[in-house]
């Protein structure tokens, strides 16, 4: 039988805040264990939360962004449940109400716009971590309270993917919209994006769902796909083999590839929320909205259409410029400068995106700033260098922290456009390859291939194409 | 002649301030106090042993005539639970016995920013549950007045140690009246402010949205003089009141003509010891005939002040105790167990009866299909307590009733019998669920020798005026002056 899979995810994006949700610690990653907590984040008897005001602006940012309607007053709950990196054994979160509800995203598929629902989105504290020492007669776990209190926002959308592509590209709208936002840094290896998914499978045509059952552990987008794509194998035999699909949790095992049974629904957790005490309600006056309203920036998919119709760059350009906020920012700010947007992107599209990605950095840490850049490429504009040159200057720019201009100097770069200079080297370089010429008064064209390549040889790269061009075709009378 | 000990905090307070004796003389009376006494009280867990040290820095300040704050020398008792650096805090519970907190509550902070100097922890009903301090796992506190009674709780230990002169001023939390009723039972004063007033950072959360730390003094004065201390706006909590506090002190006079004082019909119920009860209306009469027009009030939802503070104060106790696990500080179970039975035994082993009763209480009105029909319908209900303290206040400036139905109870005699315990607070929970503030003083004795306490509730802020009512009170009788016969030294 043809089975219609339905998907549904949850989300959990570590917001970047400067400090925790309740108290005042900072979240380096990697930090030595338990360095980055005080009295408030550890749970220590009678301490209390103080609400980051910045970590609620940022989760109705992304609220607002979602279309989500934002509720004008909610309050914090608490989620009781034991566990040791849970130092209180309640997390602060919102049950009752939500800082955001009934939003979307359009995600782009298969060249269409399809329409994810929202359900809410919401603010909660994150968990700490335990590690499990390895080797044998080991028989204990230690515990690490650096992430505990870290702010998350939950996304929740409703089951509205219909595929695993579509559960993907919605997972890449989510990550880009949070970077825009700058709400979160989305580093998953870091563990600032993690993912529930929820899937269940129906016949083809059936109005009702089939039993869902939620995966937990997923790490990546990557482990959501591939995690995804066992549900969908398991179930679809399960199903066609005449079985039952409970209702259940489920873990992702990354190293077995996996998923295995956690719990069932008879054995539901009862968290027992209950509002949290020690919080006021939180409000969201007029002037505030309209504050995070004002704040909202360009998002990717609005700017790729600006990219398009303001700079005449072909989709593909655009598409690949606005993944990243920094870079599409940086590109902006070159092309300004450049006053030729084309060939600032095709520059940033290259030579930039490369080196990023050999020097494993990214744009916001680059060393080579958009002004630097742009000046390099008025050089080649301006006729002052070939475009071959320019990727060496760049490098050099890179390697030695100075500007386009002064390494051009420095290494007597400069293009050689001065016609009774090249005159010389042409005459020479005709001479010494007498075939060549030959060849090229017969009309073999290859010839004069040939012929530009040794000329830019004697030169070193620096002769000006048009101008060889120029010469040698008054000299061939070609 | 009146001994060191016997200072209240304003005279301990003045004396050192003109040189007339040193805040190590004080603090070595008390101390003397304490070893002499202690043993018939138990009012302490922890007797400071730096408190002498202190004593004499703030000698050495004085005599540098540096600046000195507004408690300089006074020895202060605080209850244990809450936070301090030098000495454990301990809740009275096996489960934090030796548990040192690594941070201290802003109330000791500004303690100790005013120079007092802090004498000990006080003996509390495990986590402020109780009304007789029985609940503590370490000792029974006795009441000065008859040592085979209670002194009252949860905050048993301060009132006893105020009434055997064993500090000269206390700081206790009061969550359904274990401030006010201690001090009713041990013949002093106690106030629990508007919920807010006083910052909780650094309590230890019994019920979050009902706790509330308060001074337990001699005499109206003092209560003052530490509310002047304490009442400060605390980032640190978010329940913290930002409005500025009055100089409690500045508003301390005689006069009250004009003021009108309501009697709740519904304090004068079934259950109240008719002694308590002539003790109270006497008390009325007195304002009467200062000036106060006293009049009949109702506060019609008062009969279900104790189940709705039986539901919220437990539900919320439920959370706010779940972190005492054996995983992080506390006790932990020295058997061998999985994370399960490291749980359940460390808390098993850790928590006594009471605590463990309203545990499961506040569990049981959180749990998936009980939640609406208690929880909810509590937190409904306590809206009507403060509409009834709202409409109250539009006929009154104060309500007056009695603390508590009876004077002390016989240690053990309602330990078997937890509702009736319960009961012992039926007047001042309303306080707590509309987060009003409320004095207690002493306006009598029993035929058995009793101290008998009258309650004073005001608007929320209004502690300046609570204050002067009870100090006109206080000035006009003298059951204050009365001491229980402790042997002196």
């Amino acid at each position: 039988m043809d089975y219609e899979v339905v998907i549904g995810l949850e989300t959990h994006a570590q917001l970047n805040t400067s400090s925790k949700l309740f108290c005042g610690c900072s979240m380096i990653f990697g930090a030595p264990p338990n360095s980055q907590t005080c009295p408030v984040c550890i749970g220590m008897p009678g301490v209390l939360p103080v609400m980051n005001k910045a970590a609620v602006e940022k989760v109705a940012r992304i609220a607002l962004a979602m279309h989500c309607t934002i509720d004008r007053s909610t309050y914090m709950d608490r989620k009781s449940y034991y566990y040791p990196d849970l130092p209180k054994n309640y997390q602060i979160s919102q049950s009752h109400s939500n800082l955001g509800s009934d939003g979307y995203v359009d995600i782009q598929f298969n060249g269409e716009t399809k329409r994810i629902g929202i359900d809410n989105v919401h603010l909660e504290e994150d968990a700490g971590k335990l590690i499990h020492p390895e080797g044998r007669n080991v028989a204990y776990t230690m515990v690490d309270l650096n992430r505990t209190g870290t702010p998350l926002a939950e996304i929740v959308t409703r089951p509205d993917m219909r595929s695993i592509d579509e559960a993907h590209a919605y997972m890449e709208q989510l990550q880009s919209m949070l970077l825009y936002l700058d709400a979160s840094d989305c580093k998953m290896q870091e563990g600032s994006l993690r993912f529930e998914a929820s899937i269940s499978l129906r016949p083809r045509g059936q109005k009702e769902y089939g039993s869902r059952v939620e995966i937990k552990n997923l790490n990546s987008m990557k482990a959501v796909v591939k995690s995804l794509e066992y549900e969908v194998q398991r179930q679809t035999q399960v199903l066609s083999g005449g079985g039952t699909v409970y209702q259940e949790t489920r873990l992702w095992d990354d190293i077995a590839g996996g998923t295995a049974l956690m719990r069932r629904k008879e054995t539901a957790q009862d968290y027992r929320y209950f509002p949290e005490p020690d919080l006021h309600t939180i409000h969201i006056s007029d002037e505030w909205l309209e504050v995070i309203r004002a704040s909202l920036p360009e998002l990717a998919h609005e700017r790729r259409r600006r990219f398009i119709e303001t700079y005449k760059l072909p989709e593909y350009d655009a598409g690949v410029l606005v993944v990243d906020k920094g870079v599409a920012d940086y590109f902006e700010k070159a092309a300004s400068i450049v006053g030729d947007p084309k060939a600032a992107a095709n520059f940033l599209m290259t030579e930039v995106l490369r080196e990023l990605k050999e020097r494993k950095t990214d744009i916001g840490s680059f060393s080579v700033s958009p002004e630097r850049v742009a000046e390099l490429l008025i050089l080649v504009k301006d006729a002052v260098i070939s475009y071959n040159i320019a990727k060496e200057v760049f490098i050099a720019m890179i390697e030695t922290g100075r500007p386009a201009g002064v390494i051009v100097e420095q290494k007597g770069l400069k293009q050689i456009s001065d016609t009774s200079e090249l005159e010389a080297v042409i005459t020479q370089a005709l001479d010494e390859n007498p075939a060549a010429v030959s060849d090229l008064k017969q009309g073999k064209k290859q010839a004069l291939g040939f012929l530009v390549g040794q000329i830019m040889r004697k030169t070193k790269g620096k002769a000006n194409p048009q101008v060889i061009h120029k010469i040698l075709s008054e000299k061939m009378g070609i | 002649m009146t001994q060191l000990y016997e200072l209240s905090g304003h005279d301990a307070r003045s004396k050192i301030l003109r040189r007339e004796v040193s805040a190590e003389e004080i603090t070595m009376s008390i101390l003397d106090r304490i070893s002499a006494i202690e043993p018939e009280i138990h009012a302490y867990v922890t007797v400071s042993d730096t408190a002498i040290v202190r004593a004499k820095e703030i000698d050495a300040r004085l005599k540098a005539k540096q600046p000195v704050g507004e408690l300089c020398g006074v020895p202060v008792a605080v209850k244990d639970n809450m936070c301090t650096l030098q000495m454990p805090t301990t809740c009275s519970s096996k489960i934090l016995k030796n548990f040192v907190a690594p941070y201290q509550a802003t109330v000791v902070d500004l303690l100790l920013a005013e120079d007092a100097v802090i004498v000990g922890k006080t003996n509390l009903d495990e986590f402020a549950m109780g009304s007789s301090t029985e609940n503590s796992a370490f000792h029974v506190t006795r009441n000065p007045w008859d040592t085979s009674r209670i002194p009252g709780g949860s905050s048993g230990g301060a009132a006893a140690a105020m009434a055997a002169d064993l500090a000269a001023m206390a700081l206790g939390s009061d969550t359904g009246g274990s401030i006010r009723q201690p001090a009713a039972l041990c013949g002093v004063v106690g106030l629990k402010p508007t919920y807010g007033r006083v910052s909780r950072y650094g309590l230890v959360a019994f019920a979050s949205s009902l706790d509330q730390i308060g001074p337990i003094t001699k005499n109206v004065t003092d209560a003052a003089l530490l509310m002047n201390v304490i009442a400060k706006h605390d980032p640190r909590d978010s329940t913290s009141a930002p409005e500025p506090a009055p100089n409690y002190m500045a508003a301390l006079d005689c006069d009250v003509k004009g003021l009108k004082i309501g009697l709740p019909k519904e304090y004068f119920g079934q259950g109240l010891s008719p002694e308590v009860a002539a003790a109270v209306r006497a008390a009325a009469d007195k304002y009467a005939a200062m000036g106060a027009h006293v009049l009949d009030i109702s506060m019609p939802h008062t009969e279900y002040a104790v189940a709705t503070y039986y539901i919220i104060a437990t539900a919320e106790a439920s959370s706010n105790l779940a972190r005492y696990d054996g995983v992080h500080y506390g006790h932990r179970t020295q058997r061998k167990s999985d994370l399960i039975g490291l749980y359940s035994r460390s808390r098993s082993e850790g928590f006594g009866p009471e605590v463990k009763r309203r545990i499961m209480l506040g569990t049981h009105a959180l749990s998936a299909g009980y939640y609406d029909a208690y929880f909810l319908k509590a937190a409904r209900v306590r809206a009507l307590f403060r509409r009834d303290f709202d409409q109250a206040f539009e006929k009154v400036d104060a309500i007056l009733s009695p603390t508590s139905p009876t004077p002390a109870f016989r240690i053990g005699e309602k330990t078997d019998d937890p509702l009736s315990m319960y009961l012992s607070d039926i007047y001042t929970i309303s306080a707590n669920l509309a987060g009003v503030p409320g004095i207690s003083l002493p306006c009598g004795f029993s035929s058995d020798g009793l101290p008998i306490g009258l309650q004073l509730m005001a608007k929320p802020f209004d502690e300046g005026r609570l204050l002067r009512i009870a100090y006109a009170f206080e000035q006009a009788t003298e059951h204050h002056l009365r001491k229980p016969a402790l042997k002196r030294m």
